[in-house]
């Protein structure tokens, strides 16, 4: 199944290549848990999203949430996967507070999909991954259990809000080569869950949660290669702690391998917790019995069998997928695949507006140059959201379309887009209360004359052949009257003194 | 089957003691060791049963595909929550501190 | 005069009561007093709801005299296994883990007995977590068999039956997993029904196995249990274990003729380790049937001699994960820190062997320190057994053998069932292979115990309907059980075949004489 390794894969003799995998958590875009009717709100008080089922209460059953599982379903669509016919849930077994039932309903030997991929493809090209996803399955969260060490008290708190949110887990290959590519690769996890209404994937809210495994590949002079014991990462709160964590984390196991020369299989499977601000990854305490899970059918829940009709709706109701979109996009309106990345990945309200202002305009490049380098600066230095922004597409390309007419320059066309944005007025109240007419052929020819008139010194030097000496005539216009457009007075003003 | 031994030492059975979360004493321990072995070799009589083209039966039931839809239904209110609880602080349950140990996945 | 509650069965009850001739409060007083004066001796009851009971029952009368409709079980006192949430009184499901435990809500089968305005007169006592067949296993004491008070009334449902057949409450609310409303139904001489799995909603019932609990009625007739499962059965959309279809009219159902109904007799069921007298009584039975108009054929089960291993594999596994939730975190009992246990040293968590020579127990953790010792203090000792034989089936290495195995058997049980129903209509025999044992005589022995259930269990793990009655008594004046298993959903022909054998009899009118 795994394809060759590029010659970028194989690392040279004295160095490393960094095998990573990741575990990521989403959690479902549902109004509700997946078995039992609380809201999923975040940041509720303690203790007030729950009720017998999530709670764990003797004789309390769980019924599945339907938009939760075909959630899921779409997740694993657009991962590419395939569905399995039939899927039933597990119960994994363990004791942890945040627990309530002893047990998480989960799936075990047959998730509901499995076997799919996503690329990522870096922009500027420095590289391009298929990482495969060994399986995408829907299970419940836990609750959270929080410890004030500072307060010094022997207790821990038990908030069960969180308890039995639906979480998408899914799993990866262990197809990435850097800690790069793993932040690009969940960048663009992110932007196609975002994308398919899936998740939020907030990562300060919990909305998605990432476990990294790493290890090495290390190259021997006989051409053999010695591999690592692998680690599993945990407590990354930030796709760019992600990337710290795993290059820290492969630096260690670099400089331990060069100490101790231990390989994969001569230790069980360490869990390594990242500490954001010390920088470093430090190891968690293993516990033997803690992994015999005792996994069995739940048999509260039935199983769920998926047919051909239920795929093909799911696919319909699906929707573009980002990688999808950047093609399409760069097809239909002409621009660049690095344009087209940069619009897909600020959204699809974001390429939605920009769809329409370049229909409007009638013209891609155009339209993807002004959302580069207007929208999406001023949104970024104003915050909020691409269907807030104050200026519609209809007002922007009515700007540009005004440029496009000789009414006024860029310049003065960034002016207008500025105002309207400020006052939120229409562009063409701007347009007239910043006095900006179009300056009619009688005015500019008058001026003109009237300008030529009074620089002998540039007509002799225009009629001596040094036609860029006009630049001067044309600076004075702008000063006597800002409205004139420099190309205009440039031809006409060329005009009058080959006409002396 | 035959391979799984019908009897438990004493250690098995302080493991699933452990797995289970029951403290025992040495007496329950030397109790259930021999408890657990007579009932675990009584049950060890299925290993006679041909079942080689059977498939296992987990549920009774045939149904499949029973779902709710995605509508807000009340919770519960606090007070109400936190009433059985052994300890807690008006707002969460209390439990001897979970520092340093971890869950699951 | 108004005539005697306790005289009138529990169709009779709810007639007297819609016509008037009989208040609810009357009603309830009668069962009340009547609880009063045996509670003490029988201990079938672990909460009795006086005030609740009264007051519903004043406002079932003031219903019925403003003219408002009533319920179908209009004022009918009911007796609720201690399995099924109440949210007005205690839930313990006899176990000290859940001492005083009150529950937020009703279970579905609680709410549809409100509904149908039954009067829940209290909390039956049970083996704890419904684990056992003779009711020795509460935490709050044994039942005794109202025949025979020296004798156990059997389990899990042992409260439940006991009080039924002590007059205590014309009906009552069991649970069944491996024979826990038969077996004990069977024992007391009184009628109960085990219903197909999936036709009782089990939301609400503090699950011991989920794949095999079934919640029933357990009643003095099979018009009785009718009448109650009439009420208590449907689709509910909480349990997703519900089946849907539609629940036809058990009460109108069961006086057909039984002219051409086919009865299956299992040979083997007749084998060694069947005592005499019970055998002598099934066969009676037999003959009534066939008084009756039904042909009795003999069917073959090969695999029901397997059903006890298969339950004693599957049940216990379901079961330790069910009783995870019990460790002390967010309710029910909660081992104080630092007590109990340190005098003697604990298994398997000790830090080092010093601590051990201290007599301290030292775990790895507080938090584990109080998972195991609430658990150890909360839980008896069959709980612990069974939790213990589950969790070492689904651990690592084991599961293939034990569980995965004892699912194949479950099919092949299945698989018995449903050849044997394409010939006979019902399969007849006993319930039990004795009458009710003495108190004590199998506590010591959890295998001989495990073997009360050897006829019942192939039901629940087939998910099949079976309904128990007495068909005689032996010589001591105890009650002879007898069952009928049928196909699936099969419950009006249960009852209907119960009802017609009830008619031509008259084991289930005979009274204990119960000196109080």
């Amino acid at each position: 199944m795994a394809a060759a390794p590029s010659p970028a894969d194989v690392a040279a003799p004295g160095s490393f290549t960094t095998i990573i995998g990741l575990e990521v958590h989403v959690q479902l875009q549902t109004a509700t848990k997946l078995f039992c009717g609380c809201p999923t709100t975040f940041g509720a008080p303690p203790n007030t999203q729950v009720c017998p089922t999530c709670l764990g209460l003797p004789g309390s059953l769980p019924v599945m949430n339907r938009h939760a599982f075909d959630l899921a379903v779409r997740a694993a669509l657009a991962l590419d996967c395939t569905i399995a016919p039939f899927t039933k849930w597990d119960r994994k077994n363990y004791f942890y507070p945040d627990l309530p039932k002893g047990y998480q309903i989960s799936q075990f030997d047959l998730p509901f999909s499995s076997d799919g991929f996503l690329e990522v493809v870096d922009p500027k090209g420095a590289f391009s991954r298929r990482v495969g996803i060994i399986r995408v399955h829907l299970e419940e969260d836990a609750g959270k259990s929080m410890h004030d060490e500072a307060a010094g008290t022997a207790d821990s708190r038990i908030d069960l809000n969180r308890a039995g949110t639906p979480l998408c887990e899914i799993v990866t290959q262990p197809d990435l080569r850097s800690p790069q590519e793993a932040r690009a690769w969940l960048n663009e996890l992110k932007l196609l869950l975002v994308y398919l209404g899936v998740s939020d994937c907030n990562m300060q809210e919990g909305s998605l949660r990432v476990d990294a495994n790493v290890n090495l590949h290390i190259p021997r002079p006989d051409g053999s290669v010695a591999k690592t014991p692998i680690v599993e990462i945990k407590n990354m709160n930030s796709f760019r702690s992600v990337e710290r964590a795993l290059a820290y984390e492969a630096a260690r196991q670099w400089e331990e391998w060069q100490a101790t020369g231990r390989e994969l299989g001569s230790a069980p499977k360490q869990t390594r917790g990242w500490d954001d601000p010390a920088g470093v990854t430090r190891g968690q305490r293993h516990k033997e019995e803690s992994s015999d899970y005792r996994y069995f059918p739940e048999p509260d829940l039935v199983p769920v069998r998926v047919s051909a009709d239920d795929l093909a709706r799911a696919r319909a109701a699906m929707g573009v997928p980002p990688a999808g979109l950047r093609r399409m996009l760069a097809e239909r309106w002409g621009i660049s695949a690095y344009d087209a990345d940069v619009l897909v990945n600020q959204g699809r309200e974001l390429v939605a507006y920009f769809e329409e202002l370049a229909g409007l305009v009638g013209e891609g490049k155009v339209a993807s140059n002004w959302m580069q380098q207007d929208v999406l600066r001023t949104l970024n230095e104003r915050g909020g959201t691409i269907d807030a922004f104050p200026v519609r597409p209809a007002a922007l390309a009515d700007i540009i379309g005004r440029i496009a007419a000789g009414d006024f320059d860029t310049s003065r066309g960034r002016e207008i887009f500025a105002e309207v944005l400020a006052s939120g007025r229409t562009v063409a109240d701007v347009v007239a209360s910043l006095g900006i007419a179009a300056v009619d052929d009688d005015a500019l020819d008058a001026l003109c004359r009237e300008l030529v008139a009074a620089n002998p010194k540039i007509v002799a030097d225009v009629q001596g052949g040094k036609e860029q000496a006009a630049a001067g005539l044309i600076g004075q216009a702008k000063k006597k009257n800002p409205n004139v457009n420099p190309g205009k007075v440039r031809a006409k003003c060329l005009e009058i003194i080959r006409g002396l | 089957m035959s391979s799984a031994s019908p009897s438990l030492s004493r250690q098995d059975v302080a493991k699933v003691a452990l797995l289970s979360r029951l403290a025992l004493s040495e007496r329950e321990l030397d109790h259930l060791t021999g408890e657990l072995s007579k009932i675990v070799g009584f049950v060890s009589q299925l290993a006679d049963v041909d079942t080689s083209a059977v498939e296992p039966l987990a549920h009774p039931l045939d149904a499949q595909n029973v779902f709710r839809d995605d509508v807000v239904t009340p919770s519960l209110a606090r007070e109400s929550v936190l009433r059985s609880a052994p300890r807690h602080d008006g707002e969460s349950f209390l439990v001897p501190a979970v520092l340093g140990e971890t869950g699951a996945a | 005069m108004p005539p005697d509650p306790l005289q009138l069965s529990a169709v009779e009850l709810v007639h007297a009561v819609r016509s008037g001739d009989l208040t609810a409060v009357a009603c309830t007083e009668a069962f009340l007093a009547r609880i009063e004066r045996t509670n003490g001796v029988l201990n079938a009851f672990l909460a009795v709801d006086r005030e609740g009971a009264l007051a519903r029952a004043a406002e079932i009368d003031a219903r019925r005299r403003s003219g408002k409709p009533l319920g179908p079980l209009a004022g009918l006192p009911v007796g609720v296994k201690d399995a099924l949430c109440t949210a007005d009184l205690p839930t313990t499901c006899a176990s000290k883990m859940l001492a005083g435990y009150r529950p937020p809500y009703d279970a579905e089968v609680v709410a549809r007995l409100r509904h149908a305005d039954a009067v829940i007169v209290g909390k039956t006592n049970m083996d704890e977590f419904a684990m056992g067949g003779s009711n020795e296993n509460s935490a709050f004491g044994p039942v005794a068999n109202p025949w025979d008070t020296s004798r156990a009334p059997g389990g899990s449902s042992g409260g439940s039956a006991a009080c039924v057949a002590a007059d205590m409450a014309p009906v009552a609310i069991g649970s069944d997993t491996g024979g826990s409303i038969r077996q004990p139904a069977g024992l007391c001489g009184i009628t109960g029904l085990k219903p197909t799995y999936g036709r009782v909603s089990r939301r609400g019932l503090v699950a011991f196995a989920s794949s095999l609990d079934q919640i029933g009625p357990m009643a003095r007739s099979a018009a009785d249990c009718a009448l109650v499962l009439e009420a208590i059965a449907g689709h509910d959309p909480g349990d997703s274990t519900s089946l849907r279809d539609e629940v036809p009219s058990y009460t109108r159902a069961l006086d057909k003729p039984l002219t051409g109904l086919r009865i299956g007799r299992v040979p083997e069921h007749f084998a060694a380790g069947l005592d005499p007298e019970v055998a002598r009584g099934v066969d009676e039975a037999f003959a009534v049937f066939r008084q009756l108009g039904a042909t009795v054929h003999d069917v073959r089960l090969p695999h029901a001699h397997h059903g006890i291993p298969t339950y004693y594999l599957i049940a216990p596994c379901e079961a330790s994960s069910n009783l995870a939730r019990y460790d002390g975190a967010h309710y029910g009992h909660r081992a104080e820190p630092g007590k109990g246990h340190r005098a003697e040293p604990t298994n398997g968590h000790r830090a080092d062997s010093g601590k051990e020579r201290d007599g301290a127990a030292a775990f790895e953790s507080p938090l584990v320190e109080m998972y195991c010792r609430s658990r150890a203090e909360g839980f008896g000792p069959e709980v612990k057994r069974r939790i213990m034989l589950g969790t070492y089936a689904l651990s690592a290495g084991y599961y293939d053998a034990y569980y995965a195995k004892a699912l194949r058997v479950r099919r092949l049980i299945r698989q018995d069932y449903l050849d044997a129903f394409q010939t006979v209509d019902l399969i007849g025999g006993p319930v039990s292979a004795t009458a009710a044992f003495p108190l004590g005589e199998k506590t010591g022995d959890p295998l001989a115990m495990y073997l009360v259930d050897m006829y019942t269990v192939t039901a629940n793990l087939a998910g099949i309907g079976g309904i128990s009655f007495p068909c005689g008594f032996t010589a001591g004046g105890l009650p002879i059980g007898f069952q009928l298993q049928g196909p699936a959903l099969a419950e009006s022909l249960l009852l209907n075949a119960t009802d017609r054998f009830q008619s031509l009899t008259d084991w289930h009118r005979r009274r204990p004489p119960l000196a109080v």
